[in-house]
Formats: structure tokens, C-alpha cells, sequence
């Protein structure tokens, strides 16, 4: 009896690996996503969403992370670099010594004990108990301290006006913004927009929470990173390969 | 600047403002049906709850529901504004606030109560094809989801709507 | 004390004044519309240098509107009767240069319109939603302070509230320091001296401002201020100065002991363009040197226009050492990969540019005048103006 418990158990888990690997085609949607929340439930601390970055699948020049975001989002380009807001950006590094170069993705860390929300006079900069950090624009007065504190330069200031949002994206001027992990893909059991256009299968999302979510697995098996670990800021987004 | 709301002189809206609130109290509600003309209504016959109690109430609803949205990750789609959008665009413009015909733009330059969602929000529903967000049945019942929530929350909700009552437009935001 | 040996502000100047001030004030406003009107993007301001020209202003009003406050403590708290009679004049400039400063803070804001939202909501974790606090509190306990210094039968009461506000004038400081202090993020901030340094900064700037407004005041009632008196001032403000230089040699040296802030160092001290040149000719030589040295001079030191010399010199030290720390520490690139050359589309890696714009000097200044209309207001309704007469007969001085 044990025994066929056993052998069913291992079954599930290579099907869960299957289903796992099958994740790196676009669309498909990962085994540990299968449990819709109701409409009506709260997120709850029982997930904690987070991404893996794999940054020697990241090609260097390939931006098709960030076309996905601005298109998912209405985060467009206006002409006015220095102000235009990027919620997700591709960052090509070089090692000063050894001239070894790495391309990856940098956007909103998500971390759990962020500086953005600390920093904020009214607390429109908050951690959702799934641990998506967001701005409440309802409530945001756009001093841009958050932009002070965050060592990741995640933030933008929306400097001009909006027109045509994404109705799932409210945006506009005078408040500050950062990637939301599309939350309100997230929430209809959807991926990110960057890790579902990655054709190089270096973005993996899931819930940091479950042991057995694939990306559990993944940081438990392989040596991976937070960019400034230094800080303790426990983030959410973690890095492969750097 | 497709909205006409942000050109008004800040003295004006402040005075209108009084005027409204004024109104408002004095008026019963019916008295307001007579400027139907800016109900444009594009699908469905009934709206989530009454049009009495929509017309004093909606900021309140859509407040309550904003914070459960943002902060929760509540979707339930009754009080959202996407889902108000839905019905309530204007067939020829598309949109509810993009001009002094369409819905939500019709009777705030009306009652001239500034109207701060569309700085941030889209006026017009989800184009065709993704859409996840149904529109309301007739079969929908007058008592909402909040109203099996519990007892903190209808407590909260109360609080909220209060808040934004005395808060005035404020609620809308 | 004597009420009628206080002078009034004469009619001709305070109608001009006010015309002047007015004028400034009215383009300020004038600037933060259009700021808001279109969106930020107007300013030199972007999502590199996120906190630009007008944080420099308004971050040297509210710091030296609680320096000011300082000659009044000194009358009140240590008992100096040179510095009583000014404790009027102290409390008034500072509350016009805290209402100054918070007005061009305010102004700047993105939604500066929800201001109601500002005051309903507080994150009690945030510097910010905390200094809420202590610039509310500030106003109510000056206010209160100027009560018990005008009205005879309060007297009694101002040596303690007198005490209060030197208490809440220090954190007061410390929570505008510590809102740099705080970051961890860049590398220009995140240090426990800051507050201290702004404490002391604040000491330096509000002592200068006060000394102007005073010798204006006393030109335009065509007095002349006691020269004992005038040496006490000037002495005091030296040793103010001195101090500053000294905080800036601690916050560099600390800097430079450690090896990750060595490019950082590198830039504001050796090769960071308008911020090295602000910062050695600017905060340094006329902001410090010049002044220290016209101040201990022999000759010059008396003299009531060097004085004012050396006190514009100082604002000008304590405006450029403000933009070096706010701006500079901006224009440096966060270190987010050590040890790496980062390139992006975002600016990462680089010196960030940023050439403040017409609308920010015009907010600025408009905060300033703010602050000089409301102390020309006052002084004209109430006697604010210090009166050295009434110390005549006792011996001047402790």
C-alpha cells in the first residue's frame, strides 16, 4: 500500500516536472498556478511570489522582456528618455577585471523588507501579503521618496500626462510606479508578461513558499543570487548565473 | 486634454461644489430624473443596484472597492469601475469621460463635482477578445458580495463610506 | 519690558516690500501651476535627479528656520539677556521660514492636490509622515513661545516653553537630516552624521539669515545696533562656521576610510564637474573660508556691512553645500552591481545629468518670499524688533 502511495507520489512529481519544463513555451501555464483564488479571496502570506532569472540564457540585445511589459502595461516610450518612465530594463554588465559580460533583466525586486515601503509618508507604497510591492496611486502624493530609497532604481516618476491605459493598469501623472509583477495577471492565474514572452526560458515565476513549486526547487538546487544581498532585503526576484 | 473637467477654474469647482452638496440634501431623489438625458446606458437593463441609490452611493461602492482591489487583490467585479465602464460607455465615443455626453462626464459637469479616477484610469472598456469581465445580468440581485462578506468588513465598509461622505468629492478619487 | 520702545517697520518700505515679496511670491505660485499643469516634465527634474532645485530651497528653509529659533533658546533657555529681546524676532522667522520651506515642499509634490490625503494618511515607519509631526508641532509651540515672550503676564511660562521649543527645534532637525540619513540606497547618504551635521548646518545658516533681517530692520528705523553687541553675534556665527567645515571634514574623511565610497569621493571632491567646483568654491572658500576669515579680521570684523558680507556668504556656502549633497548625491550612479561596468537604457552607470529649470528657481524664491512676507506682515501689526534700550541701565550682556 505504501509502496503504490509512494510510486503514485512519484509519478505526480515527474508529471509536475513535466508540466514544469513545459513552462519555457510561452503560454503555458505552471502547475504550481493551477489553484485559481476565488475573485472574492484576499491574497494571502501563504504565497509569496517571486521570480527566478537565469542570466546566461539572457541574450544580450534581446529585449523582448521589456517590448512585453511596455505593451502589457502602456509603459511607452515618449520621446523624453530621461523621464519616461521603465518598469523593467535590460542591464548589460561587464566584470571591471575579468571583462566577463552578463545581460539580464533588472526591474522591482519585490523585496520583503522594502525600503520604498518604510520610506513612504502615507503608505500609498505597500506589500501586498502575497508579496508583490505596489503603489496605491489613490493615495500617492508623488513626493518620489520611495525613488530615494530604492537601491534598485525600480521606480519612475510619471512625468506627463496619460491617455489610453491598459483599463487593467490605471496610470497617470503625478504618481510614482514600478513593475507590479502584473498583479492583475497574477491574479487571474496568469504569468508576468516578461516571463511569458521569453523565448530563452530565462524568467521563471512561481511562489517562493511552496517546496515544491519550481522555483523552490531551483534556488534550492542551484547557487543563485539577490542583487545588493548585502542590504537584507530579502527580495523576490533572484538571480542565476551572476 | 481630452477632459474637460481639468480645464474648470479651481473658485468654480469649489463653488459648485457647495452648490451640489447643497442640492444634494434638499432635493429628493427623484427630482434628479429630470436631467436623464445624460443616462447613456449601453448594455444590460439594470444596474448593480438601484439608480437612486447608485446616484448617492456610487463613490462610496467604488471606494470601498478600489482599496479591496489594490490592497487585497480582491477582483470580485460588481463595484468595479471596469465593470461600470462596461455599461456605461457611450457607444458613439467609446469612452465614459471623454465628453460632457458620456456617462460619468455628463453628470459630474452637471453637478460639478470634479472627477479624479480618469487622471489614472482608462475610460473605456477592455477592447474586445481578453476580456474576463462579464457584464452584469439582470438576474443580478440587488444584495452584493459585500453584503455576505463579514461583520468587520461590513463595519469597515460603513467606516469607508462614512469617510467619504464627510470627505465630499474625495470619495471618488 | 518696554512695549513702546519697540519700533515699527515705516510705511514707505513695508508697502514696497510687500509689493516686491508679493511679486516673487505670486511667480512662485505661478511656477508650481504650471508645474502641475503639466506634469514635471517641464522641470530639469527626471527619474535620475528625482529631487531637484526646489528640495534644495525648500531644505534650507525648514533648516535654517529652526536655526534661527536658536538666539531665542539662548535668551530663554540659557538665560542671555542679549538674546532675550530677539526671542520675538527668532520665533517669528522661524515660523515664516518653516511655512516658506513647506510651501515650496508642498508645491513640488506630484498630486499636490491631495494634501488632504498627505495629512489623513500616515506611514508612522516614514521620516516624512513623522516630520509631519514635528512641523505641526514646531508652529503651535513657537506660536505659543512668541505668546509668552510679548504678553507680561505670560513671562513666567517662557523659560519652560522656551525649553520645549529647543527640544523640539533639535529633533525637529534631526528628522530633516535623518530623511537623508535614512537611505540606504545611495551612497551620498545613509550615515548617522547627517542629522547632527543639519543640526549644526542649521545652527550656522539661521544665525547668518537672522543677522540680516536684523540689520535691515535696523537700517530702515535708522538705528544703529550696539557694537558689543554686534561682536557677540558675529563671534558666534565664526564658531558656527567653523563647526560646519568641521562636520564636512568628518562626513569626507569617513568617506574616504572606506573603499567602496572612494569613487564616490572621487567624484564630488576631484572630478565631478559643477559639484567639486560648488563644493571647493562654493561651500568651502566663499561659503566658509571667506567669511571665517572676514569674521575673525581684526579691522573688518567690526564693520557692520562686512557682517552682512559674511553672512550672504554663508547662505550661499549653506545653498551650494545643500545642492552637492542633494544633487550631487543623485547625479553619482547607484552602486547596484559592485564590482561591474552596468549600461542600460535607464541610465544606470552613468553621471546623471540635470540643469535646473526657470519654473524650480521661480518656486524657490517664491518660497523665500513667502517667508519675508509673513515676517514683514508681522512686524509691521506686532513689535517684533529687537530693543537693546530696554537693556540699558542693567549691564548689557549675561
Amino acid at each position: 500500500m505504501s509502496k503504490m502511495d509512494n510510486s503514485r507520489r512519484l509519478f505526480i512529481g515527474a508529471g509536475a516536472a513535466a508540466t514544469a519544463g513545459l513552462v519555457i513555451a510561452p503560454g503555458v501555464t505552471l502547475l504550481d498556478l493551477a489553484h485559481a483564488r476565488p475573485a472574492d479571496e484576499a491574497a494571502s502570506s501563504a504565497k509569496r511570489w517571486g521570480m527566478l532569472i537565469d542570466s546566461s540564457k539572457c541574450a544580450t540585445g534581446c529585449n523582448d522582456c521589456v517590448a512585453a511589459c511596455g505593451k502589457e502595461n502602456g509603459v511607452a516610450s515618449t520621446g523624453h528618455p530621461e523621464t519616461d518612465p521603465q518598469w523593467i530594463r535590460k542591464v548589460e554588465l561587464k566584470e571591471i577585471k575579468t571583462g566577463t559580460s552578463h545581460s539580464l533583466p533588472m526591474m522591482c525586486q519585490h523585496c520583503a523588507e522594502p525600503p520604498c515601503v518604510d520610506v513612504c509618508p502615507t503608505g500609498a507604497s505597500f506589500k501586498r501579503a502575497d508579496g508583490i510591492v505596489l503603489v496605491d496611486r489613490h493615495i500617492c502624493i508623488g513626493c518620489r521618496y520611495c525613488m530615494m530609497a530604492c537601491p534598485y532604481k525600480a521606480r519612475s516618476f510619471v512625468h506627463e500626462e496619460h491617455e489610453d491605459q491598459n483599463p487593467d493598469v490605471p496610470r497617470g501623472k503625478g504618481c510614482v510606479e514600478s513593475c507590479t509583477l502584473c498583479v492583475h495577471r497574477i491574479d487571474r492565474d496568469q504569468q508576468p508578461a516578461c516571463v511569458e514572452s521569453c523565448k530563452e526560458g530565462a524568467m521563471l515565476f512561481g511562489d517562493l513558499n511552496d517546496p515544491n513549486s519550481e522555483i523552490s526547487k531551483r534556488i534550492a538546487t542551484y547557487a543563485t543570487t539577490q542583487v545588493r544581498a548585502d542590504l537584507g532585503l530579502n527580495t523576490g526576484v533572484r538571480y542565476q548565473g551572476i | 486634454m481630452s477632459n474637460p473637467a481639468k480645464r474648470r477654474s479651481v473658485l468654480g469647482w469649489l463653488g459648485a461644489a457647495l452648490a451640489a452638496v447643497l442640492l444634494a440634501g434638499a432635493l429628493p431623489a427623484g427630482a434628479h430624473d429630470e436631467h436623464g438625458d445624460h443616462k447613456v446606458i449601453a448594455k444590460g437593463d439594470k444596474c448593480v443596484e438601484d439608480a437612486a441609490y447608485m446616484r448617492r452611493n456610487h463613490m462610496k461602492l467604488l471606494k470601498h472597492q478600489r482599496d479591496e482591489t489594490m490592497h487585497k487583490g480582491i477582483r470580485t467585479t460588481q463595484y468595479s469601475l471596469k465593470n461600470c465602464i462596461e455599461c456605461h460607455a457611450n457607444p458613439k465615443t467609446g469612452s465614459v469621460a471623454s465628453s460632457k455626453e458620456d456617462f460619468c462626464m455628463g453628470c459630474h459637469t452637471y453637478a460639478a463635482v470634479k472627477l479624479d479616477c480618469f487622471e489614472c484610469h482608462s475610460t473605456k472598456p477592455k477592447a474586445a477578445g481578453g476580456t474576463l469581465h462579464p457584464i452584469v445580468a439582470p438576474s443580478v440581485q440587488p444584495e452584493g458580495t459585500d453584503k455576505q462578506s463579514s461583520l468587520s468588513g461590513k463595519m469597515r465598509w460603513q467606516m469607508q463610506a462614512n469617510l467619504a461622505s464627510l470627505n465630499g468629492g474625495e470619495g471618488v478619487k | 519690558m518696554n512695549f513702546e520702545a519697540f519700533r515699527k517697520i515705516e510705511n514707505s518700505v513695508f508697502y514696497a516690500l510687500l509689493g516686491v515679496f508679493g511679486l516673487i511670491a505670486a511667480a512662485g505660485m505661478g511656477a508650481a501651476y504650471y508645474m502641475e499643469s503639466h506634469g514635471h516634465v517641464v522641470t530639469g527634474m527626471t527619474n535620475q535627479i528625482v529631487w531637484g532645485m526646489p528640495h534644495v530651497f525648500a531644505i534650507f528653509l525648514i533648516v535654517a528656520a529652526s536655526g534661527v529659533l536658536n538666539l531665542a533658546s539662548l535668551g530663554s533657555v540659557f538665560g542671555i539677556k542679549v538674546y532675550k529681546v530677539r526671542g520675538m524676532l527668532s520665533g517669528l522667522l522661524a515660523i515664516a521660514m518653516l511655512a516658506g520651506g513647506l510651501t515650496v515642499l508642498m508645491l513640488d509634490l506630484g498630486r499636490n492636490d491631495r494634501l488632504i490625503v498627505a495629512m489623513t494618511h500616515l506611514n508612522l515607519t516614514s521620516v516624512f509622515a513623522l516630520n509631519v509631526f514635528l512641523y505641526t508641532g514646531f508652529f503651535s509651540i513657537v506660536a505659543v513661545y512668541i505668546w509668552t515672550m510679548m504678553d507680561r503676564k505670560m513671562h513666567d511660562y517662557s523659560k519652560y516653553v522656551g525649553f520645549a521649543a529647543f527640544i523640539w527645534r533639535l529633533a525637529l532637525t534631526t528628522g530633516t537630516g535623518a530623511i537623508f540619513a535614512f537611505l540606504v540606497a545611495r551612497q551620498a547618504y545613509g550615515t548617522a552624521l547627517l542629522p547632527p551635521m543639519f543640526i549644526i548646518m542649521s545652527f550656522s545658516f539661521g544665525l547668518a539669515v537672522f543677522l540680516l533681517v536684523q540689520t535691515a530692520m535696523y537700517r530702515w528705523n535708522n538705528r544703529q545696533l550696539d557694537p558689543t553687541i554686534q561682536r557677540r553675534l558675529k563671534n558666534l556665527l565664526a564658531v558656527f562656521v567653523a563647526a560646519v567645515l568641521y562636520f564636512t571634514l568628518v562626513y569626507h574623511m569617513t568617506n574616504l576610510y572606506f573603499a567602496k565610497q572612494s569613487a564616490f569621493e572621487r567624484f564630488i571632491l576631484l572630478d565631478g564637474g559643477i559639484y567639486t567646483t560648488l563644493f571647493w568654491v562654493g561651500q568651502i572658500l566663499l561659503g566658509s573660508l571667506l567669511p571665517l576669515a572676514i569674521l575673525f579680521h581684526p579691522e573688518m570684523g567690526k564693520k557692520c556691512n562686512w557682517v552682512i558680507v559674511a553672512s550672504l556668504l554663508v547662505i550661499f556656502g549653506g545653498f551650494a553645500q545643500l545642492y552637492v549633497l542633494l544633487i550631487g548625491g543623485q547625479a553619482f550612479p547607484l552602486s547596484i552591481f559592485p564590482g561591474y561596468e552596468v549600461s542600460s537604457s535607464f541610465f544606470d552607470g552613468r553621471i546623471n545629468p540635470y540643469s535646473p529649470s526657470l519654473p524650480e528657481f521661480l518656486l524657490g524664491f517664491g518660497g523665500i518670499a513667502v517667508a519675508a512676507l509673513i515676517t514683514t506682515v508681522a512686524v509691521r501689526v506686532l513689535p517684533f524688533l529687537p530693543d537693546d534700550s530696554v537693556l540699558h541701565g542693567e549691564t548689557a550682556g549675561e
